[in-house]
């Protein structure tokens, strides 16, 4: 397979060859896929900024909503929990739901708007051709930015839970990016598998909602007893979460273990995510 | 010719192109009817021989006219050639940035408004957004919608959602140009302007393949046609033969003489 021949670098979009042939592997040649990709990553932001207007993002309360709907999850899960363990943790606790709830509603929250995005991106499949895997992308920059706004929340959370402030904050940088390699991975899974089982959103519902509670969300890693300990191991998100918790929580640098384990989950969802979408967008055309 | 020799005078090489492919007989594809099948072995997959070694080449400047009846794979064709529909076997070159006009919907999101679909597209295409600041008055100027482009394009008419398409297809400057069946949009008057500027296009040494069931415009826009049917090419010869050949084929009696099918785009 030859490379698309730029014959003029200053506007490569005048004078490119472009060759069709049946890839025997299923796989496009990556490097120019990767190539095509970047330089379109424009229309991932765009599409982005287009859901987020439709979904009343540039508006306060359409801000506020945001910020409310996970708050007042970890009210109640605060109160439930409260009563059902008769824990004391205090506000102490009701910081690390916060935390975990947030970072935890980040990845479903891709993970939820990508499910359509292939399949609701019709037309534009249908007629134009670019890399598809910019679709399940936007869906990933449009929770990043739902996210990020959400953290003003933090300032008085870290207040009243008197939270350590230092340095060790920048390592929630590094975590949040396998949050986001993680959340990009499955993105473009569960994008890919909805063009081939359309009730898959309908089961993802109640998978997230069990990869919740198997989560250390609503409890700490370390009070999972030693007979299910292994669930957390078999858990993507456990490792980054315990890190995360690590790093706002108790101030300390996430446990090295922690991070290796959540990078390789990260990694491993990316890659085969990104492989798997690659592999069979060529097919969403006649899917659609 | 060989296909080193990719000499800078063939623009579209299609050779030896067949697309298969495998389409679901339910209404939706489930997990749930996935699942309740499961070890019954039915076959709900039926499998479309949509074009069968089809071989053709596009000269640089030259307008290439395809009609064929319904069904005989001409969207398809089109969609392989840009890029959409991988060919299942065979190769298809292209040289030169591509810019489609297909009849499948026109790649618009109806909930969104004509500019955020105008920029989305484009972009998609691969325009960057300087290109596109600078195309965007001219896509607006020629669709004539100014009063229309902050409004979602559920609220268009189908005349003005398929003038904004045209505009946008046309305001890309591509190298080829590929339409299928866009052509009859919009009223009266937008037509003539849509014939002009294919006609002005055509004079501009662009390479353009046309879809369209105007055999009229065929003879008067191309310089070659091809014939499809049932997914194989059947003829290829300017576009007098091949419109008369079709339309003897067709049954519909002198083609010179009807207005039905001859009508202008």
């Amino acid at each position: 397979m030859t490379e698309p021949l730029h014959r003029d670098r200053t506007d490569e979009f005048t004078s490119v060859r472009h060759v069709y042939e049946p890839h025997r592997v299923g796989l496009p040649p990556l490097g120019s896929y990767v190539r095509e990709l970047w330089r379109r990553r424009e229309f991932a932001f765009e599409l982005s900024r287009t859901d987020l207007r439709a979904q009343h993002f540039n508006t306060l309360f359409g801000q506020l909503w945001l910020v409310l709907n996970p708050l007042l999850l970890a009210c109640v899960y605060f109160v439930l929990v409260d009563i059902l363990r008769a824990r004391t943790g205090g506000v102490a606790f009701f910081a690390h739901l916060m935390a975990a709830l947030f970072a935890y509603h980040f990845v479903t929250d891709a993970i939820r708007q990508a499910v359509r995005s292939v399949t609701g991106g019709g037309r534009l499949i249908l007629n134009t051709a670019f890399p598809r895997l910019l679709l399940p992308g936007a869906s990933v920059i449009t929770a990043v930015k739902r996210f990020l706004t959400t953290i003003v929340i933090f300032v008085p959370v870290f207040i009243f839970a008197s939270l350590p402030v230092g340095p060790h904050l920048l390592w929630l940088f590094p975590v949040f990016g396998l949050f986001v390699l993680l959340a990009t991975g499955m993105a473009a899974l569960v994008a890919a598998l909805q063009v081939y089982f359309r009730d898959l959103k309908n089961f993802l519902q109640y998978g997230l909602r069990m990869w919740l509670y198997a989560s250390p969300i609503l409890y700490f890693a370390a009070e999972v007893p030693d007979r299910y300990q292994f669930l957390l191991l078999l858990n993507p998100l456990a490792p980054l979460l315990t890190a995360w918790s690590d790093v706002i929580e108790f101030g300390l640098a996430p446990d090295p273990g922690d991070l290796a384990l959540g990078a390789a989950w990260g990694l491993a969802f990316f890659i085969s995510g990104a492989i798997f979408f690659i592999s069979r967008e060529r097919e969403f055309a006649v899917r659609l | 010719m060989s296909s080193l020799s990719v000499s800078d005078r063939v623009r579209i090489r299609v050779e030896d192109v067949s697309v298969t492919y495998r389409t679901s007989l339910e209404r939706a594809p489930t997990l749930k009817s996935t699942l309740l099948r499961l070890g019954r072995r039915e076959r709900i997959i039926r499998e479309i021989e949509a074009l069968k070694t089809v071989s053709f080449e596009v000269p640089h400047g030259k307008v290439m006219g395809v009609v064929g009846a319904n069904g005989a794979g001409k969207s398809t064709l089109m969609r392989a050639v840009a890029g959409i529909l991988p060919p299942t076997e065979g190769r298809i070159e292209v040289q030169g940035r591509v810019s489609t006009l297909l009849s499948l919907g026109v790649g618009f999101n109806k909930k969104l408004t004509g500019r955020e679909n105008v920029v989305l597209g484009g972009l998609a295409a691969g325009l960057t957004r300087a290109e596109l600041r600078e195309k965007y008055d001219e896509i607006v100027a020629f669709a004539e919608l100014d009063d229309f482009m902050d409004m979602p394009m559920r609220t268009y008419s189908s005349g003005m959602y398929g003038r904004l398409a045209f505009a946008v297809a046309v305001a890309m400057h591509p190298d080829i140009l590929i339409i299928d069946e866009a052509l009859s949009v919009g009223d009266a008057r937008f037509r003539r302007k849509s014939f002009e500027k294919m006609r002005e296009l055509c004079g501009e040494n662009r390479t353009i393949l046309l879809v369209s069931h105007a055999l009229g415009s065929i003879e008067k826009l191309c310089d070659e046609a091809i014939w499809m049917d049932k997914g194989r090419m059947r003829m290829w010869d300017e576009p007098h033969a091949v419109v008369e050949a079709y339309t003897e084929f067709l049954g519909v009696g002198d083609a010179e003489e009807d207005p039905v099918t001859m009508e202008d785009i």
